[in-house]
């Protein structure tokens, strides 16, 4: 109790003081933990397994044995390496389309908000607008022009830059779901931060600021984009999750990633074929990917009660 | 209520304005040709098949045309791919995927709602925590995890239900509990967090003391201003259960609309990808309006504020 009070006259900041919160929640310390040994798994040992594309069609649907660990797909390939790498494409996609997102929320709300006026009015209509647009319909359409689009990429990177065709092709097929996801993700989170940055524009900092002769452009950056940053880290956490979701929902649908390559949704959309005979290669996908979602859930959830922001939506 | 109601139309025009342009745009954007097929085709029949569906107009006089037919003559041209009428290719399948959205729809209320007021009610007990946890399930486990589960689990079990397939009413049943459990999911929590703000108000408070009994409590005070956050959540949720319903159209083989659009992406249909969008965002302005209405009613601070927010 006694060390509470020092601490606060010593003065803590939000987010020392949202850790110390955050560290009593169990179910949010055990999600940080278990995404993160996904993360390692995905990132790192992923490179000391088996080639997740080597087709070894005498050895398919293999059982667990101390070669395969947890046995092998239709075409012989190890499925758990397939799972380390297919982990690796959603959690990049999850982890860049929010980044996408959040960049391009944080500057349009925070113009919004800044601005006000009829500057705001308009801005914020046009959100409205896009909010009751049916947001998987147009990231599909949108999925197949950019795809198309990197496709053709592909084919003229190899023949002109002589880069190797796998490795082009990996890079390509993945490239248009981080855009698509991430244009089409920022609406919410550009709400959220136009309401804090109208609040926090009257505060007397801001006005200290702006009486010391900085620019209008510079207090907002310097000074007021920083001070949302709870709630968007919060909608950030969030999202991310979401957007692994409609990777694997693209990705099942036949228009996100393609075989060869492996993500949690075409593993899932693999083993879902097989499951009367075979059911561990669904159950296993499946399970590591819901796994990652709970974590993640579970996390932005903790960082919400930590950092103490109030969301109308979830 | 009327002014609201009229404003409300005009931005779902505004709406349905940028959706066609939007779609209209990308469909253009789109590399690959309407018309390819296994067959040669020579380039004239190519160029008499475009100038059929008028698409050798210019770009602009092609942008108007579409909606001004659809108002002028109520017609959504015909699909490049399967030469038929747009509008009976809609009539056709929208049925089904009504009856499923709705079924869905229903269960995710039936689920949803009462697992959220009794986590509220027992906030941080045992209860609150494994119906906040079925919730999670609910949100976590993708429905193409699920509807395959439920095939060979619970259809190839259970007599009277078919693993896939569209045809007596017991068909509904599989498609859409996969599709309304995660929409379940998200009611419950919205519910949860609305009831618990309702509750810790003072006028529960002055209730409880004026010694109103608690189920009384419940049903006649907390309810009505809990369930606004859920209510609000029913309208988009409708479009999130249509586009949903691509993945458990394609699962339980349901010949409904969300098959089609992917279908219209993948072969270059403009005009059924047209039709299709334009229909799914007529339905979502309209969800939208009965959303907005229903909590008008309930909550006056909603209807007199509407021009702030």
């Amino acid at each position: 109790m006694t060390n509470q009070i020092t601490d606060t006259e010593a003065g803590t900041s939000l987010w020392k003081d949202s850790w110390l919160r955050m560290r009593k929640n169990r179910i949010a310390v055990a999600s940080i933990i278990v995404f993160s040994i996904t993360c390692f798994f995905c990132f790192i040992v992923a490179w000391f397994c088996k080639d997740p594309n080597q087709v070894n069609l005498a050895n398919k649907f293999s059982g667990p044995s101390s070669e395969h660990w947890i046995g092998t797909d239709a075409l012989g390939r190890d499925l758990f390496s397939r799972i380390l790498y297919g982990g690796q494409v959603s959690i990049l996609v999850g982890l860049i389309a929010t980044t996408v997102s959040v960049t391009i929320g944080i500057i349009y709300g925070a113009l919004a908000g800044f601005f006000g006026g009829k500057i705001d009015s308009i801005m914020m209509r046009v959100v409205d607008t896009l909010f009751s647009i049916p947001f998987l319909m147009i990231v599909i359409v949108l999925q197949a022009v950019l795809s198309e689009w990197s496709r053709e990429t592909s084919v003229w990177i190899v023949s002109n830059l002589n880069w190797d065709k796998g490795f082009t092709d990996r890079i390509t097929n993945v490239l248009p779901l981080f855009f698509a996801l991430g244009l089409l993700g920022w609406l919410t989170l550009a709400r959220i931060v136009r309401a804090q940055v109208m609040s926090l524009k009257e505060r007397e900092f801001v006005e200290a600021a702006t009486s010391l002769g900085l620019t209008k452009l510079t207090v907002l950056f310097r000074h007021i984009i920083p001070n949302t940053l709870g709630p968007t880290v919060v909608y950030a956490t969030l999202s991310v999750p979401g957007f692994i979701m409609y990777e694997a929902t693209l990705s099942y649908l036949g228009l996100g990633v393609e075989s060869p390559n492996s993500s949690w949704g075409i593993l899932i959309k693999e083993g879902a074929n097989y499951l009367e005979t075979n059911s561990q290669l669904l159950i296993f996908p499946g399970i590591i990917f819901s796994i990652t979602l709970f974590a993640l859930n579970f996390l932005g959830d903790g960082l919400r009660d930590a950092l103490d922001v109030r969301a109308s939506k979830d | 209520m009327l002014r609201f109601i009229i404003n409300r139309l005009l931005q779902g025009l505004l709406v349905l304005f940028a959706l066609y342009t939007i779609t209209f745009f990308l469909a253009k954007a789109m590399p690959g040709e309407p018309f390819t097929t296994e067959k040669n085709i020579s380039e004239e029949a190519k160029a008499y098949q475009r100038a059929i569906y008028g698409l050798d107009k210019s770009l602009f006089e092609q942008y108007l045309r579409y909606p001004i037919n659809i108002l002028t003559k109520g017609s959504f041209a015909l699909s490049t791919s399967k030469g038929r009428p747009v509008e009976d290719i809609i009539a056709q399948s929208f049925p089904n995927s009504l009856i499923l959205g709705l079924s869905a729809l229903g269960i995710a209320i039936c689920i949803g709602v009462p697992l959220g007021v009794i986590s509220a009610i027992r906030k941080n007990s045992w209860v609150d925590w494994g119906a906040m946890s079925i919730a999670m399930i609910g949100i976590c486990v993708p429905a193409f995890t699920v509807g395959p589960l439920l095939q060979i689990y619970i259809a190839s079990h259970l007599p009277g239900l078919k693993v896939a397939g569209w045809g007596s009413p017991a068909d509904i049943i599989l498609p859409a509990l996969t599709l309304g459990l995660t929409t379940a999911a998200y009611l419950a929590r919205l519910t949860r967090g609305g009831m618990l703000e309702i509750l810790s108000q003072d006028f529960i408070r002055t209730a409880k003391a004026k010694g109103v009994p608690s189920n009384k409590l419940i049903t006649k005070h907390a309810l009505r201003g809990g369930l606004l956050p859920a209510i609000a959540f029913i309208g988009p949720s409708f479009a999130a259960l249509i586009s949903g319903s691509f993945i458990v159209e394609t699962i339980f083989q349901v010949p409904g609309m969300g098959q089609h659009f992917v279908n219209a992406v993948i072969a270059r249909d403009e005009f059924l990808l047209l039709g299709v969008a334009l229909f799914f965002g007529f339905l979502i302005v309209i969800m939208n309006l009965a959303a907005d209405i229903l909590t008008g009613i309930m909550d006056p601070r909603v209807r007199l504020g509407s021009n702030q927010k």
